[in-house]
């Protein structure tokens, strides 16, 4: 290799040949996608004070952009040397004595230097990993309440009234067969954790489980709608199925056998609460869930 | 000729002498008509002042930070293969992204708080929605500008996922990863995750319905981490799903500063290393394992490479004028209760959507607790062991080859085959998944039953991996058998005379294949302009030939 420094190319040298065959038709194709560029950097200059449509903006914008670049690569690429050149590649590791210097100015002068004081390391070694702990305390802790037992419990109470995401109470005779409407407790609207279906099936057809018989009444049943794969919405009723379908990852669910799931990646059935129906017509909850309601946990 | 006066050339330090010369010159007057080696003659006045004060700046520069040691830097030669622009395909994309992204921080408002809309865009006039969700509906349709820079910057995220995952490819079928390169290679998986990790997070700022369906799925897939799930959820969320509302801020900072800020310092040791190592070259001629072949920085690789960054910010920006991406104010603000048919990800999420579709319900209870594997296998595991394979891969491959050497010179892929066919399978594998994605879609349009498609995907997932690595192979090694194909040949011209004698000879070099089988030379330092003629328009000594091809006045 020659050194690097003061070389003067030789100009009958093939390298320094600009890689375009016809330079002059190469420096005829930067000169007009320059000044494409330039049109359309200026078409939007004028596009935007006119408050053109942003396809308009975003179209010249990118044209006067990408005819620029073309033209800059070109020149690059078309009309400058064309080499090939190259550089020497040297081993990026050290000669063996200067590697054992810089391991023993590290290493040896630290085990001398530090080493000597086994006492003091050893607590410096204490207070690191003691400040390593502590100091994850305010990193986690402080992001978020405990779970402690949130996650077993519902809004849903004894006695709570069936309403709709705006409020409106439900009453028995508000829904036809095959209906089906999304309710919160009464105070809750909205909740996500608290989302329930409620949906109206032919009495006759209901798969009652043992325990569960005056859950249902009047062909009413109530659902968790939050799916106990991933936590989507189970949004997706088919009435003539009578099967609920979760449109995340396609779990599905039968509604007159307490919302099994019969396809798909859900491990349990959507947790059923229980309803009843007061006095004045209006659907209460006969108790809260009595199931963690969602996708999975550990401490479930 | 100016060349044959280099009375700089013999002195110690030419950079010096050449800016004292030039001033001398300038001061009695037009004396060296002839010029500096490396001057031009044509234009001289305006340009040589141009020169020194260009000297005059690097010296003053050179005095106070001895930028004169980066010459090295000035002539570092890139390799000349389309393959190694992947990387800053995905380079460019992260400068677009910054850009756009800090016009959109300007308007957007990282708050889920609930406020009415009032704003110009009439069919979600008078909807209570997240703060988030009203400020990026004003940025679509309120900011002149930007619904571009709002689209521009989501197809830029696509386009830098994509970008490295392909450029990733390149490094593994070319084998650039291997020793001394592994640690620049974990560099870049890295960058992979927090390229997928960031722009996750950033089409879940809006707050429209499907985003806020995404953050659901990934709140039940930290749920799913045994023993530390529950606390982790309850700790990033700020409590039980859908949280207090500290989500969309938390998400905001990293969005905008805490993992951009990683990704700019990874990029920046990307490139350190880079510089450091030099490139590695396909094998050709004159390229040996102690030489880099190609363009140097100054300035061939500046004007091509800054020219693709302009070119990139073009196309992006063209993908942001005219074709709609993540319009959320057809998909309505996020409630909890509410969700949307056919709910898809950005593609670099679908090979994780895919595999919460494909699993199937596997929950394990016992000893008291519950593990939910059919979300703990796909959703943590699968990634896990995804990228905790890409980190090992350069040592696993030296380990099993027992190739401890180093190397810069690539390998072609079908050189080795066993490597490229557990590449192909591996993509197969990734592949499947993705498409497993749209499995609801898939069926719909296929007017198949969902079961059959998802069973066929099952089985897919688990034997076209194999199917693919096994062509891959057996490919492989027939084109081992042919080892010129697929390099360029001059093509060959066969022409039969009157007496239908045939006579075949090369055809012309087409551009390129004259590089080729020059043998390399180092970068000069001067360039003998007035001798070198580059385009023969602008120089009147030049004898332009009717083919306009460079003839040198000699």
């Amino acid at each position: 290799m020659k050194e690097t420094g003061q070389l003067v190319a030789d100009p009958d040298d093939p390298r320094l040949e600009p890689y375009a065959r016809n330079p002059e038709a190469a420096e005829r194709v930067v000169a007009a996608s320059f000044i494409v560029g330039i049109l359309c950097l200026a078409a939007f200059g004028a596009a935007y004070w006119q408050a053109a449509s942003e396809p308009y903006l975003g179209g010249f914008m990118a044209g006067g952009m990408f005819a620029l670049g073309f033209g800059f690569t070109a020149w690059g690429k078309y009309l400058m040397p064309r080499g090939p050149f190259e550089e020497a590649r040297h081993s990026l590791a050290r000669p063996e004595p200067e590697r054992a210097a810089f391991q023993a100015a590290i290493v040896d002068r630290g085990a001398v230097a530090i080493g000597r004081r086994p006492f003091l390391v050893k607590l410096l070694g204490v207070a690191g990993g003691i400040a390593g702990v502590v100091m994850m305390f305010p990193l986690l802790r402080s992001l978020g309440p405990l779970p402690k037992h949130s996650m077993f419990t519902t809004g849903w109470k004894r006695g709570s009234r069936l309403v709709t995401a705006r409020g409106r109470p439900i009453k028995a005779d508000d829904l036809e067969v095959g209906g089906i409407i999304t309710v919160f407790p009464e105070g809750h609207e909205g909740s996500a954790q608290d989302q329930t279906l409620l949906i109206r099936v032919a009495d006759s057809a209901i798969t009652t489980r043992p325990g569960r018989e005056t859950w249902g009444p009047a062909g009413y049943l109530a659902y968790s709608k939050i799916c106990t794969h991933a936590g989507c919405p189970v949004g997706l009723y088919e009435e003539e199925t009578e099967q609920l379908l979760c449109p995340c990852h396609q779990s599905l669910f039968n509604v007159l056998d307490a919302a099994t799931p019969v396809f798909g990646p859900a491990p349990r059935p959507l947790p059923q609460l229980p309803l009843m129906i007061d006095r004045d017509g209006y659907i209460r909850s006969q108790s809260g869930y009595l199931v963690p309601v969602g996708p999975g946990f550990w401490e479930r | 000729m100016s060349s044959e006066t280099p009375v700089e050339d013999s002195s110690p330090n030419p950079r010096v002498e050449a800016a004292r010369s030039s001033m001398t010159r300038r001061r009695e007057g037009r004396l060296a008509a002839g010029g500096l080696p490396g001057m031009p003659r044509r234009g001289a006045r305006s340009k040589r002042s141009n020169q020194s004060i260009m000297d005059q700046a690097l010296g003053w520069v050179d005095d106070r930070l001895g930028v004169s040691s980066g010459r090295s830097l000035v002539d570092k030669i890139f390799p000349d293969h389309w393959s190694f622009m992947l990387g800053e395909i995905a380079l460019y994309s992260f400068v677009v992204l910054v850009a756009t992204g800090i016009f959109l921080s300007l308007y957007f408002d990282p708050s889920s708080a609930n406020v009415v809309y009032h704003g110009v865009y009439k069919p979600l006039r008078g909807q209570t929605m997240g703060v988030n969700y009203a400020s990026t509906i004003n940025i679509s349709f309120a900011v002149r500008f930007g619904l571009v820079m709002r689209q521009t910057h989501h197809w830029a995220a696509d386009v830098f996922v994509g970008a490295i995952a392909i450029h990733m490819c390149r490094i593994f079928f070319t084998g650039a990863f291997r020793k001394p390169r592994e640690l620049n290679w974990a560099v870049g998986v890295t960058l992979l995750i927090l390229a997928i990790v960031n722009g996750f997070i950033g089409y879940s700022l809006p707050g429209d319905l499907i985003s806020g369906t995404g953050l659901r799925i990934m709140y039940s897939i930290m749920l799913s981490i045994p023993v530390i799930g529950t606390y982790l959820a309850f700790f990033v969320f700020g409590g039980r799903y859908p949280g207090n509302g500290v989500i969309i801020p938390r998400l905001f900072i990293l969005h905008v500063f805490v993992v951009p800020l990683i990704i700019a310092a990874l990029i920046g040791a990307h490139l350190y290393f880079l510089v450091r190592q030099k490139h590695t070259q396909f094998p050709g001629k004159g390229r040996r394992e102690d030489n880099v072949v190609g363009s140097p920085m100054w300035p061939n690789f500046m004007f091509k490479t800054m020219g693709f960054q302009l070119m990139v910010t073009g196309v992006l920006l063209a993908l942001g004028a005219f074709f709609e991406i993540n319009p959320i104010w057809k998909f309505g603000p996020y409630l909890p209760y509410k969700v949307s048919y056919a709910v898809q990800p950005d593609w670099y999420m679908g090979w994780l959507d895919g595999a919460l579709r494909l699993m199937p319900s596997w929950e394990f209870v016992g000893f008291g607790h519950t593990i939910p594997l059919e979300i703990t296998i796909p959703g943590v595991i699968m990634p896990g062991l995804t990228f905790a394979l890409f980190y090992a891969w350069p040592f696993l491959e030296a380990r099993f080859t027992g190739d401890h050497a180093m190397h810069h010179l690539l390998d072609r892929p079908r050189d080795r085959p066993l490597r490229t066919a557990v590449g192909g399978g591996a993509l197969a594998f990734y592949f499947v998944l993705f498409a497993a994605s749209s499995t609801d879609v898939t069926a719909n349009f296929l007017h198949l039953s969902l079961n059959l498609v998802l069973w066929s995907f099952r089985i897919l997932l688990i034997v076209l991996p194999f199917v693919v690595g096994f062509v891959t192979y057996q490919v492989c090694l027939e084109l081992m058998k042919v080892p010129d194909s697929g390099k360029r040949h001059r093509a060959m011209i066969v022409e039969r005379s009157a007496e239908g004698e045939y006579h075949g000879y090369s055809a012309e070099a087409r551009p390129g294949d004259g590089a080729e089988e020059l043998e390399p030379e180092e970068v000069p330092t001067y360039l003998p302009v007035d001798e070198l003629v580059g385009v023969g328009a602008a120089n009147e000594e030049t004898e332009a030939t009717s083919k306009g091809v460079r003839q040198a006045p000699r």
